[in-house]
């Protein structure tokens, strides 16, 4: 059965939602999701495997007062939907009773993301072939790599939502991704590197973009790295090359944004709104609706349509991310940020492509006027404690600056800063804007696909974690 | 009340799977099902209850060398069948791998382990919700300066079955409960945060007083931290951050990595790796490991592997892929992620050998250090294949013998490989974490702090 098309589906939907309001709640919800995707693992110059894979269920959520009852099934029969709505529904227990019939009135379809050819159209073999062409290149990139492994990744999920207020929604999201990891190895050692490509976007992805390309890319951070030396110890100017860097903002400040983290006094920003909190030359803006980029959604996982919000502005706090429940605490609306990892969790506040826009000046110009530091040129991940704002953020791929000139490459090391601390520091912001790698947030063990992207920008002081004196 | 044991359901479901074998066809089934409960509260409210049940099927096929897996989240029999025709289908697009091949059971024997409890089952949902109420309040009451993020129990029954071709029946069950506490302390315009945890196979081996005070002091100990300045520095390592340190030592001993070239302990066997002082092993059959188990995720007993004797590396953890391509036996270390994963070599329950003073015994003898009582960006700054570490991290300065101020914002870097060999200790102070290593209060000489 497809959830999309099904209308008897559609029709169990107010039934459950009136069970679920029995034991006298004031929300109900009911998410509903089937994924189906594709993994192909390429290592050791072999296809090791194929892996086809399947989840689907729903979760029901019952909101009573300040308690939240949840229960999923992976049972979506009516009588599947109703035990896990029964559970819910105790779970969130406030005495009171009833009978509430609820009405559902479906909104439109809505399509952020264009999908040209859907990937569970494509044969098994032309994914398999992706990944030799991958491999050979990554090799092919130079006699010292000696090592690749890659895995190529396509999910497309079928999505209802419809809650007490009426609301219906109905979704189709499809994501595809290609991960390539190579080691190089030479007379320090081995070195690996590693490059990603994801959109939310079907196989003419990669008619798009060239999986030689992110191959090649992977093999020759590795390759660089046999030639580094260790990254220096202590604070020093950053510049972070242009769509590189997004990750920062995404620690530094991001989840500090988040309402659900603000309510519980666990941000550094919390009653920061209207003030300055970063360098003038930033403007920080989280994008549901940016087209195929990974964290692009038609729809939050609540149904509320994705959207463009102003977080920051010229350096001023604007607002934070809002899903439901912090929305209807503070009688406000939603932002359209409220977002699970599948249907046995909770929504909470998530990020969906946070970035910063452009600034004005030539990126070569920043690097000229940059007399010692160190240039970033590729992020892996970090984390942030959003209470304290003490972040960290491994770098991948960076650089010495001597006399305002990239000069020798560096090992791999932590960065680590102070999100309010950095946001003033940052004191160039370039006008080469791009996006960055695909990447997954984690908060609260829950995993979702997020985007980030940023001009190239200095930041007048960063701590190097490595240990070069 | 003792509730029985349904595993043997799901070992039947195995069964039938691999009954369907077709001539020249080695098949796997791993089945799973579980039940969870989340309770959170905050400011003595109940702010979620979750109760999860969720179940599913992965099967591999492997036939003339090639591998295909397919996984779905039900165990409805008809989608069972068109998952086991998919991984048949998956397989054709694998390429041979002359090593490819399931476990086949090799006679050694099982060390039983008591991993379910049957009073937590008639644990009622009002003392769950209590619990968690307490442990909120003891921590707001253990410091004025605390306030609590928010303070959880949870519980989890997982019941799994794995059967093979090559022979493989195993089913068993395991449960257990487990509180946490998210803190944060707040002086002035400072706010630090700490966190306490408690687990136990039912509610009464909870001690959720030590997670009361563990959350408070985390979040307070670290008010007024500073910046320290950079500089080469002994380290002391909490035995939470040493549980951290061993994790990412276990994954280069691990002899997939060696197989494919990505170990840094390739060609090293026999040789010395670390200071003589280390003692590394492997043990899930010790009841006492958080992760104690009597088989792994292949279906073969489980057992006790030395990985680093007194320095000298001794074993790499295996598979039985692996163990086929490297020409040895497999060590029972096939670690599987859930229905949805093949299982790889990894290790299970790592456990330093202990040694013997007491954590402030060892840093009365240290007149420059820092005791590390905290790292964050372990998965970002440290790579398993060159070695290379650089951790945040946050703790207290050790001045002539004694802990002075807390710090903070600062980064320790090294080489794995050099870490190992700069072990000056090994404390006494033996702690059974909720991870797959222990922890002991660790001593390395010579790391560099970066901070101001």
């Amino acid at each position: 059965m497809d959830l999309l098309d099904d209308e008897a589906f559609a029709q169990v939907l107010p039934r459950v939602l009136s069970a679920a309001l029995t034991t006298g709640a004031d929300f109900a919800e009911i998410f509903a999701s089937d994924w189906r995707g594709t993994g192909v693992g390429l290592d050791d110059g072999k296809i090791e495997q194929l892996s086809t894979g399947r989840n689907r269920g729903a979760g029901i959520r019952v909101i009573a007062g300040e308690t939240t009852g949840f229960a999923h099934t992976a049972d979506i029969s009516e009588a599947g939907l109703l035990a896990a709505a029964r559970v819910a529904a105790e779970a969130a227990r406030q005495g009171g009773g009833g009978t509430r019939v609820v009405a559902l009135d479906e909104r439109p379809r809505r399509v952020v993301s264009p999908i040209e050819i859907d990937p569970s159209s494509i044969g098994k073999a032309a994914k398999v072939e992706l990944l030799r062409r991958v491999d050979d290149a990554a090799r092919s990139a130079g006699g010292v790599i000696t090592q690749v492994s890659a895995g190529y990744s396509d999910g497309c999920t079928h999505i209802v939502i419809a809650n007490s207020d009426g609301l219906l929604v109905r979704d189709e999201r499809v994501r595809t991704l290609l991960r390539v990891s190579a080691v190089a190895n030479g007379d320090t050692g081995m070195q690996t590197g590693f490059d990603s490509l994801g959109h939310t976007m079907g196989f003419e992805l990669f008619d798009k973009v060239s999986v030689e390309e992110v191959a090649r890319t992977a093999a020759h951070r590795a390759i660089t790295k046999l030639k580094a030396r260790p990254a220096p110890s202590g604070s020093m100017p950053v510049v972070i090359k242009a769509g590189s860097g997004g990750v920062l903002f995404h620690e530094a400040c991001g989840h500090g944004l988040e309402a659900d983290l603000v309510a519980k006094g666990a941000s550094v920003y919390k009653g920061k709104v209207g003030e300055l909190v970063a360098s003038p030359l930033v403007t920080l803006v989280d994008d549901g609706t940016m087209t195929h980029e990974w964290g692009a959604i038609a729809f939050d996982d609540e149904g509320h349509p994705s959207q463009y919000n102003v977080l920051i502005e010229n350096g001023v706090l604007t607002d934070y991310m809002w899903d439901y429940l912090r929305a209807r605490k503070e009688g406000r609306p939603q932002s359209g940020n409220g977002r699970r990892q599948s249907y046995k969790d909770l929504p909470m506040v998530r990020m969906t492509n946070t970035y910063v826009l452009n600034g004005e000046e030539e990126p070569a110009d920043i690097i000229k006027d940059t007399k010692s530091g160190v240039y970033v040129a590729h992020l892996g991940g970090g984390s942030v404690n959003t209470a304290t704002g003490d972040f960290v953020f491994g770098m991948t791929e960076a650089y010495l600056i001597e006399n305002g000139e990239i000069t020798e490459p560096l090992r791999e090391g932590n960065l680590i800063g102070n999100g309010p601390q950095v946001l003033r520091d940052i004191d160039r912001l370039g006008n080469d804007f791009a996006m960055g790698n695909p990447g997954t947030c984690g908060k609260d063990g829950q995993g979702v696909p997020v985007g980030d992207g940023q001009p190239t920008l200095r930041v007048k002081s960063l701590t190097i974690g490595g240990t070069a004196a | 009340m003792s509730s029985p044991d349904r595993s043997g359901e799901l070992l039947s479901i195995a069964e039938r799977v691999v009954a369907m074998a077709k001539p020249g066809e080695q098949v796997e089934a791993y089945v799973s099902r579980g039940l969870s409960t989340d309770v959170r509260v905050y400011e003595g409210e109940v702010e979620h209850f979750v109760s999860a049940q969720s179940e599913g099927i992965g099967i591999r096929v492997i036939r003339d060398g090639r591998t295909g897996t397919s996984y779905c989240g039900t165990l409805d029999p008809a989608q069972i069948a068109e998952v086991l025709a998919e991984a048949r289908d998956n397989l054709s697009y694998g390429e041979p791998d002359e090593w490819a091949g399931l476990a086949t059971p090799d006679g050694v024997a099982v060390t039983p382990q008591n991993l379910w409890d049957d009073s937590l089952e008639s644990t009622s949902t009002a003392r769950k919700i209590e619990l968690a109420k307490e442990l909120e309040r003891l921590a707001r009451s253990g410091d004025s300066r605390v306030r609590v993020d928010d303070s959880n129990y949870s519980d989890a029954f997982g019941e799994a079955a794995v059967a093979t071709t090559t022979g493989i029946r195993v089913a068993g069950r395991e449960n257990g409960c487990y509180l946490s506490v998210g803190t944060l302390a707040d002086d002035g315009d400072e706010t630090q945060t700490g966190f306490g945890f408690a687990v136990g196979r039912n509610t009464d081996e909870l001690d959720i007083d030590k997670a009361a005070r563990d959350a408070v002091d985390r979040a307070t100990r670290l008010l007024g931290a500073t910046k320290p300045a950079s500089r080469r520095i002994t380290v002391v390592l909490d035995p939470y951050v040493t549980a951290q340190f061993l994790g990412i030592i276990g994954g280069t001993l691990n002899g997939e990595s060696v197989v494919k070239g990505r170990s840094l302990f390739a060609q090293r066997l026999g040789e010395t790796v670390a200071s003589p002082l280390f003692t590394l092993v492997d043990d899930p059959t010790n009841p006492m490991a958080y992760t104690a188990t009597d088989i792994d995720g292949e279906g073969l007993a489980a057992r006790r592997n030395t990985l680093i004797d007194d320095g000298v590396l001794k074993t790499f953890v295996q598979s039985s892929y692996s163990a086929r391509r490297m020409g040895v036996s497999t060590t029972g270390n096939g670690v599987r992620g859930g229905y949805a994963g093949s299982p790889s070599a990894g290790c299970l329950a790592l456990q330093i050998a202990p040694g013997q003073r007491k954590q402030d015994e060892i840093i009365a003898g240290i007149d420059d250090g820092i005791l590390i009582q905290q790292v964050q960006g372990l998965h970002s700054g440290v790579n398993p294949v060159s070695g290379d570490f650089s951790t945040g991290a946050a703790g207290l300065m050790i001045s002539k013998g004694s802990v002075g101020a807390p710090v903070r914002e600062f980064t320790i870097a090294s080489t794995l490989q050099r870490m190992l060999l700069d072990i000056a200790e090994v404390g006494g102070d033996l702690e059974w974490l909720p991870m797959r290593a222990t922890g002991v209060s660790l001593v390395i000489h010579d790391v560099t702090l970066s901070g101001s």
